[in-house]
């Protein structure tokens, strides 16, 4: 295990992309306000827009990629991103399963351009927004919406020191239940996503007696079709209920978006 | 039978005193919408005039008609969460000149005195004392945390229906393991605890708290007490012949239809009292300066659980499910003497589908019965 800056003699050049997304993730980057100061001293910050409108030309040793790709013009440009990195990231629900913007997936998008804008002629737009590893390679997807900044600071630091990042992809539940959370589902008979969702955010919301909204995209085995099963005869949720629940952050993840398929439309 | 009475007023006598020997207490209190294992200062902290309800996938809390202190049955947490904390840093090392140095020094452990724990956690306490103990490699971080403990254990005065301690010879009334045990008597006129003694420790204990001793009838009462809670218990696990019918159990249908239900969420193995698996996550500073070793809680139910080099062993929920019921009731046998499952119902009430793990056996049981008697 080496690290970067032991194998090439330099510090690795970061660069941060943007496509179809609101700028949380990369806010996050921006949060890391404690560990920032150390992040700049093991790395060349080369292209962040949101920061500095300085940049420095590639190609660049690592890339975080937030968004997804809703314009012909993206789906280009994300195959130039892709390009001049060597590592690439993504970071992000909007990045890994289409964000929230994946909601004209289920719909005819001109339906909403033509509500929108007063000129929608003028609007250049796919009919599907798309995670950037339907385009190109991605070399590691980092969930959440928005990511967790401890997340993000892991991953840059695993890759730094050549190592494996730890991010798990288990439930939810799991961190509910170290943490002492109590079961918002099992103790209040509020509807929760935790059981289908990855961990990653800490289980903020049922911390807070919240059900889980999902944000983190469906952990590596789910069974949304039990889940949801549940939640319509034990728990009174309707059809509309449970699609709305799977229809957010990452209504364009397959799991969720088959799983609101098979409850309407 | 020999006990003293212990009047409720008397409870913070106890805690002032655990508390003057710098015991740490952690006891049953309310938290959000269930009842938790956590710190507690004094005795108005326990969920006084509280019980719970429970079913599959199903607990819900309600007040009592009376005062009681430990009127409620089990909550999600058992004493595991401290004797077998859920993340906890192995070790850290520090680049130096010519390599690297591990400090050595160690934070002592806590001295936790548990208030509350039932005939089943204290039975699951004795299991995890196997696989952490009972070997030539013990587990330091359960043995300092163990050997400092003082257990003020409390009789059951009511069964939930997920409860199944008296098939598995494990409750409910308190046999072993305690220090100081309590049974908890409310009629019209009177509420006090049956107080009794069950180790050295105990007995040293209340020798300066100074106590009548329980009348004949008071000890009684204390008895039929129990007594009537096993009367409620309705759930059974059978464990004749468990062993095999597992085993022989391997290929059966059955696991493919608990796969349909199972989330691998992992909450069963979370709450039960004797699952004890970890995974150890090897973590930098930024600069790679210095480098730790946490260990948290995993489950069999993740898939990094089961990853060995080129994938996961126990790729679907059928394969974790089988793998995790098997263990408990059959194959831990094998590996420590007795079942991993002393019936607390746990994995019942906290799994978000109420997948039952007596009921789930009993299905086996039955086609076992019918293709022998075919
Ligand atoms: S397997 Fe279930 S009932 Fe048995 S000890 Fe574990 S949580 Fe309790
Ligand atoms: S049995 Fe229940 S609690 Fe356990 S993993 Fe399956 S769904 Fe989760």
């Amino acid at each position: 295990m080496t690290g970067f800056k032991e194998t090439y003699g330099r510090k690795p050049k970061l660069a941060v992309w943007k496509f179809a997304s609101c700028d949380g993730c990369q806010l996050s980057l921006l949060d890391c306000e404690d560990e920032l100061l150390a992040l700049t001293g093991e790395v060349e910050i080369a292209y962040f827009l949101e920061a500095s409108r300085a940049t420095v030309k590639g190609p660049y040793d690592v890339s975080l990629v937030e968004g997804s790709v809703t314009t012909p013009h993206d789906a280009e440009r994300i195959k130039k991103v892709r390009k001049v990195s060597k590592t690439l990231i993504t970071i992000g629900a909007c990045a890994t399963a289409g964000g929230v913007q994946a909601l004209r997936n289920f719909a005819d998008v001109t339906d909403f351009t033509r509500v929108v804008y007063a000129h929608p002629e003028f609007i250049k737009t796919l009919a599907t927004s798309t995670p950037i590893s339907e385009h190109v390679f991605v070399d590691f997807e980092l969930r959440g919406c928005p990511i967790n900044k401890m997340q993000l600071v892991e991953v840059i630091n695993a890759f730094l020191n050549g190592r494996k990042p730890v991010t798990p992809s288990h439930s939810v539940c799991l961190e509910c239940k170290k943490q002492g959370n109590v079961c918002v589902m099992v103790a209040g008979g509020k509807p929760c996503l935790g059981p289908v969702t990855q961990a990653g955010c800490g289980a903020i919301c049922p911390a807070f007696a919240r059900g889980c909204f999902g944000c983190f995209g469906p952990m590596e085995l789910p069974n949304a079709s039990s889940l949801m099963g549940w939640w319509k005869k034990h728990l009174g949720a309707t059809d509309d209920e449970v699609i709305r629940a799977l229809r957010t952050f990452n209504a364009g993840a397959e799991v969720f978006r088959k799983e609101g398929e098979a409850h309407g439309n | 039978m020999q006990g003293y009475r212990l009047e409720p007023s008397g409870l913070e006598q106890v805690f002032e005193k655990l508390k003057s020997q710098s015991y740490e207490i952690i006891g049953p209190k309310l938290k959000d919408d269930a009842i938790v294992y956590d710190r507690l200062t004094r005795v108005k902290d326990l969920p006084i005039g509280l019980t719970d309800e429970q079913g599959p996938g199903y607990y819900r809390l309600k007040k009592r008609n009376d005062d009681a202190y430990f009127g409620y049955v089990l909550g999600p947490q058992s004493v595991k969460h401290y004797l077998h904390p859920p993340v906890f840093s192995l070790w850290q090392a520090k680049r130096t000149e010519d390599g690297f140095a591990i400090p050595k020094e160690r934070e002592s452990a806590p001295r936790y005195a548990f208030i509350g724990v039932r005939a089943c956690e204290l039975n699951a306490i004795l299991i995890q004392d196997k696989v952490f103990l009972d070997s030539d490699y013990q587990d330091p971080v359960y043995l300092e945390r163990r050997k400092n403990a003082f257990i003020l254990a409390v009789n059951c005065t009511q069964a939930a229906p997920t409860c199944f301690c008296s098939s598995l010879g494990t409750g409910p009334k308190v046999e072993a393991g305690f220090d100081l045990l309590l049974t908890e008597l409310i009629n019209e006129t009177e509420h006090y605890f049956v107080l009794e003694t069950g180790s050295e420790k105990g007995q040293v204990f209340v020798k300066d708290v100074n106590l009548p001793a329980a009348s004949e009838a008071e000890l009684e009462a204390a008895q039929n007490r129990v007594k009537a809670t096993e009367e409620q218990i309705s759930k059974k696990l059978p464990t004749e012949g468990i062993k095999d019918l597992l085993y022989a159990s391997y290929e059966h249908p059955h696991w493919d239809e608990i796969a349909e239900r199972c989330l691998s969420c992992g909450n069963c193995t979370m709450v039960c009292p004797t699952c004890f698996c970890t995974t150890v996550d090897d973590v930098t500073s930024l600069t790679g300066d210095t480098a730790e070793r946490v260990r948290r809680w995993d489950s069999c139910f993740t898939s990094d659980f089961s990853y060995i080099h080129g994938g996961s062993v126990r790729p679907s929920s059928k394969s974790r499910y089988r793998q995790w019921m098997t263990h408990k009731l059959a194959s831990w046998q094998d590996q420590f003497g007795s079942l991993g499952c002393v019936g607390c119902g746990r994995c019942i009430s906290w799994c978000p589908v109420g997948i039952d793990i007596t009921a789930e056996l009993e299905v086996f049981r039955q086609e076992r019965g019918q293709s022998e008697s075919n």
